[in-house]
C-alpha cells in the first residue's frame, strides 16, 4: 500500500500545520498543478474550454468565496448571483474607463468593489441570523439586478443593454475579446483560481478562520473570549465577496464576453453556487473545487451520453440532471454536511488503515 | 482563624501570600423583569487566591459569574477591576482585559478539533492582520508556531496529547470540559471563572480537575473565582467562600468560618435543595 500517514511523524509546528500534511497529498497537489499548467493548455480546445474547463475555473472561485461565507463564518447568503453582477459590472466600467491597464488589476479591483458592496448587504448579519439573514441576501440578489438593469450608466448607455467586454491583452496574449485562445482563458483564470485557493487556505488554517468557526459553531462563547462578532462577520463578508466578484469578473469578461444581468446573474446563479457548496462540503476548500467540478460536468455528461449516445430528448435528460441535484443536496444535508470532502477523507481514513483497520 | 481583608493582601492556612484586591462587586443587583437574580450584593476576589461561590441551585451563582464576566450588566451596583471601575462593556473587551471563563453548560466549538479550540483562546493576542495572514509566511507564520508552542504546554499540562485533533462534537463529557478550561488558560488570564468545572464528573475526574485548579493557581499564580456543589472540593480547593442563597449573600469567609455560620447551615439544613 502506497497510501499512509503512519510513521509520517511532525516534529516541528510548521509541519504540522500545512495545507497537505501527508506525502502522498502533498506529491498529488505538485503533480495536479504540473498537469494544470504544462499539459491541459497544450491541449485544451474551444469545446473543452467554453463547456468544462474555464466555467469549472470560474465557479470554484464563486464556491471558495462562498464556503467562506457559509460553510466557515455561518452566515448564509442567496446574493451570491448579485455579487457576481457587481464584479462583472465593476470590472466593465474600469476596463471601458482605463483600457490601458492590465485586466488583472482591473479583476482585482471589482473584487475589492464587491468586497465593499458585501460588507453593506452583510451589515445586517450583526442582528439577524439564518432565514431572515436569506431573506435579506435575497433582498440584495433582487435589488443588485434591478440596479444594473436600471441605471443605463451601469452598461455605458448602450442599445441593448448589455455589456460587452474590450479586448484586452496581457504579456502580449489577448484574455478577453472575441481573439482570445482557449489556452488563454483557461490559464488566465486558472492563475486567479490558485491565487484565491492559496488565499482562501491560508486565512481559514490560521486566525481568522478560527473567529470564523467559532462565530459558525457558537457565537456567544465566541464572543466570550474574545472575538468581536462584528469584526468576525464582516471580514467573512469581504473576503467572501472580494472573491465572489472576482469570479464575476471573470464569467463576464473571459468566459461570457457579453452578458445581461437578469440572464447571466440572476437568482439561479446563486443557488447554483450554493448548491456547489453544499455538495462539495461546507468549511471546505477542496470541497469547493469537488461541487464546483460535480456541478459543472454532470450536464455536460448527461448531454453527452442521455442525449449524444442513447437519444434521449434533450429536455429529458435536463430534468433528470435536476432530480440528481435536488436528491443530493438533501442527501448530503440529512446524511453528510460535509459534502463530497468529508466522503473523500472517510474513504482515505479507510485507506490509510489498510489493510489491516486496527 | 480570623483573615485580614486588607487591600494589601493576607496569608493563607497553608501559608501563601495572597495580594490585593484584583475585582470588587459593590452592592451587586441584577433584576430579570421580575425575578431578581442578585439582590444587593458585595464581595471582593484577591490577587492569587482561589474564590468560591456556593449555594443552592437558583441561588444566583452563575449569574454573579456572568456579571463578573460583563455578559450580564448589572441592574445597580459597580464592578471594579484592578480598582477601577468598569463601566457597561462588551464580553470581548472584558476577555481583553484578562478574564477568561467556562461555562455551566460546556460551550466550546463542536466543528472544531480540540487543538483549534484551544488556539481561538489566543486570539485576541495576534497583531498580524488580515494581509499578512493571507500571505502566512512570514509573520503570521511565525505568530502562529508561537502561539502554538504556549498552547502545547497547556495540552500537556491537562494532560490531552492525543486528543489533539479529534473534533470537540466527539468527545466525552469529562474530557469536554477539560478542554474548555484548557481554551481559557489558552487566554492566559489573570482571573479565571469556572462555572462548575466538575459537575457531572465522576471521583477520579473531579481528583484530577482539582489537582488542575491547584497547580495552575500555584504554578502560573492564575486567580481563580468557582462555583462549585460538592462542598468537600470546595473546603478543599478555596481560600475564601462566598455563600448564596436566593439571591443574597449569607456568608463569606475561609471554609472553616463558613461552615459554622449559623445562616449557611439553616439554608443548607432547614431547606430541601438538592
Ligand atoms: N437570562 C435570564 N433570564 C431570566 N432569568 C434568569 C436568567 N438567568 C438567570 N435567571 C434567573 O436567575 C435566578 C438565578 O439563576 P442562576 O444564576 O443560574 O442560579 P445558579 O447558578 O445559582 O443555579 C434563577 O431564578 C434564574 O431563573
Ligand atoms: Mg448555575
Amino acid at each position: 500500500m502506497l497510501y499512509r500517514e503512519a510513521g509520517d511523524f511532525k516534529t516541528t509546528y510548521s509541519e504540522d500545520s500545512q495545507t497537505f500534511p501527508i506525502f502522498f497529498d502533498r506529491m498529488g497537489y505538485y503533480v495536479t498543478l504540473l498537469l494544470a499548467f504544462g499539459l491541459v493548455p497544450l491541449f485544451i480546445n474551444d469545446y473543452w474550454a467554453n463547456a468544462v474547463f474555464v466555467p469549472f475555473l470560474i465557479y470554484a472561485i464563486a464556491a471558495i468565496g462562498l464556503n467562506i461565507l457559509v460553510g466557515f463564518a455561518g452566515q448564509v447568503s442567496l446574493g451570491t448571483g448579485g455579487f457576481m453582477a457587481v464584479g462583472a459590472y465593476s470590472v466593465y466600467k474600469l476596463m471601458t474607463s482605463f483600457p490601458d491597464v492590465p485586466v488583472l488589476i482591473h479583476v482585482l479591483i471589482a473584487g475589492a468593489i464587491t468586497a465593499f458592496v458585501g460588507v453593506l448587504f452583510g451589515l445586517p448579519s450583526l442582528r439577524i441570523k439564518g432565514f431572515y439573514l436569506a431573506v435579506a441576501t435575497l433582498a440584495a440578489q433582487f435589488f443588485l439586478v434591478w440596479l444594473f438593469n436600471k441605471v443605463p450608466w451601469f452598461y455605458n448607455y448602450s442599445a441593448s443593454g448589455q455589456i460587452t467586454v474590450p479586448q484586452s491583452k496581457m504579456l502580449g496574449f489577448y484574455v478577453t475579446g472575441a481573439q482570445t485562445s482557449a489556452s488563454a482563458k483557461y490559464l488566465f483564470c486558472l492563475v486567479v483560481l490558485v491565487f484565491v485557493a492559496v488565499v482562501a487556505r491560508n486565512l481559514t488554517r490560521g486566525t481568522m478562520g478560527r473567529k470564523w468557526m467559532a462565530i459558525r459553531d457558537m457565537d456567544i462563547a465566541a464572543e466570550i473570549i474574545g472575538v468581536n462578532p462584528l469584526n468576525a462577520k464582516l471580514t467573512a463578508f469581504a473576503v467572501s465577496s472580494f472573491f465572489i466578484g472576482i469570479a464575476g469578473a471573470l464569467f463576464f469578461a473571459v468566459y461570457l464576453g457579453a452578458a445581461e444581468v437578469t440572464e447571466a446573474f440572476s437568482i439561479q446563479k446563486s443557488f447554483l453556487i450554493l448548491f456547489m457548496v453544499i455538495i462539495g462540503g461546507l468549511g471546505s476548500i477542496f470541497g469547493s473545487f469537488a461541487g464546483a467540478a460535480f456541478l459543472v460536468l454532470l450536464p455536460v455528461f448527461l448531454k453527452n451520453v442521455l442525449v449524444g449516445q442513447l437519444g434521449w430528448p434533450t429536455d429529458l435528460a435536463a430534468h433528470l440532471e435536476l432530480m440528481i441535484v435536488g436528491a443530493l443536496i438533501v442527501g448530503f444535508l440529512i446524511a453528510e454536511p460535509h459534502g463530497m470532502a468529508q466522503l473523500w477523507r472517510l474513504a482515505k481514513e479507510k485507506l490509510r488503515l489498510w489493510p489491516f483497520p486496527h | 482563624m480570623p483573615v485580614s481583608h486588607a487591600e494589601e493582601g493576607y496569608v493563607t492556612a497553608d501559608g501563601r501570600q495572597i495580594g490585593g484586591t484584583l475585582m470588587e462587586l459593590r452592592n451587586i443587583t441584577l433584576r430579570f423583569g421580575g425575578v431578581v437574580a442578585i439582590k444587593d450584593i458585595s464581595f471582593d476576589i484577591h490577587d492569587g487566591e482561589i474564590r468560591a461561590i456556593i449555594g443552592p441551585n437558583g441561588a444566583g451563582k452563575s449569574s454573579m459569574l456572568n456579571v463578573i464576566s460583563g455578559f450580564y450588566i448589572p441592574t445597580e451596583g459597580d464592578v471594579y477591576f484592578k480598582k477601577v471601575k468598569r463601566g457597561p462593556m462588551k464580553p470581548y473587551e472584558v476577555a481583553r482585559l484578562g478574564i477568561a471563563r467556562t461555562f455551566q453548560n460546556i460551550a466550546l466549538f463542536d466543528g472544531m478539533s480540540v487543538l483549534d479550540n484551544i488556539m481561538t483562546g489566543r486570539l485576541t493576542m495576534i497583531k498580524s492582520g488580515l494581509l499578512s495572514q493571507a500571505i502566512w509566511y512570514g509573520a503570521a507564520a511565525r505568530e502562529e508556531y508561537q502561539h502554538r508552542e504556549k498552547v502545547e504546554r497547556i495540552i500537556d499540562f491537562l494532560e490531552i496529547q492525543n486528543i489533539r485533533k479529534t473534533p470537540v462534537g466527539r468527545l466525552p463529557y469529562g474530557l469536554k470540559k477539560r478542554v474548555e478550561l484548557a481554551r481559557a488558560l489558552a487566554a492566559e488570564p489573570k482571573l479565571l471563572l469556572l462555572d462548575e468545572p466538575m459537575a457531572g464528573m465522576n471521583v477520579e475526574e473531579k481528583e484530577d480537575m482539582s489537582r488542575f485548579i491547584l497547580d495552575l493557581n500555584d504554578e502560573f499564580g492564575t486567580t481563580i473565582c468557582l462555583i462549585e456543589h460538592d462542598m468537600g472540593v470546595v473546603m478543599d480547593l478555596s481560600d475564601r467562600v462566598v455563600v448564596m442563597d436566593y439571591g443574597r449573600k449569607i456568608g463569606d469567609g475561609t471554609p472553616d468560618e463558613v461552615r459554622n455560620n449559623q445562616d449557611v447551615i439553616d439554608a443548607y439544613l432547614g431547606v430541601a435543595h438538592d
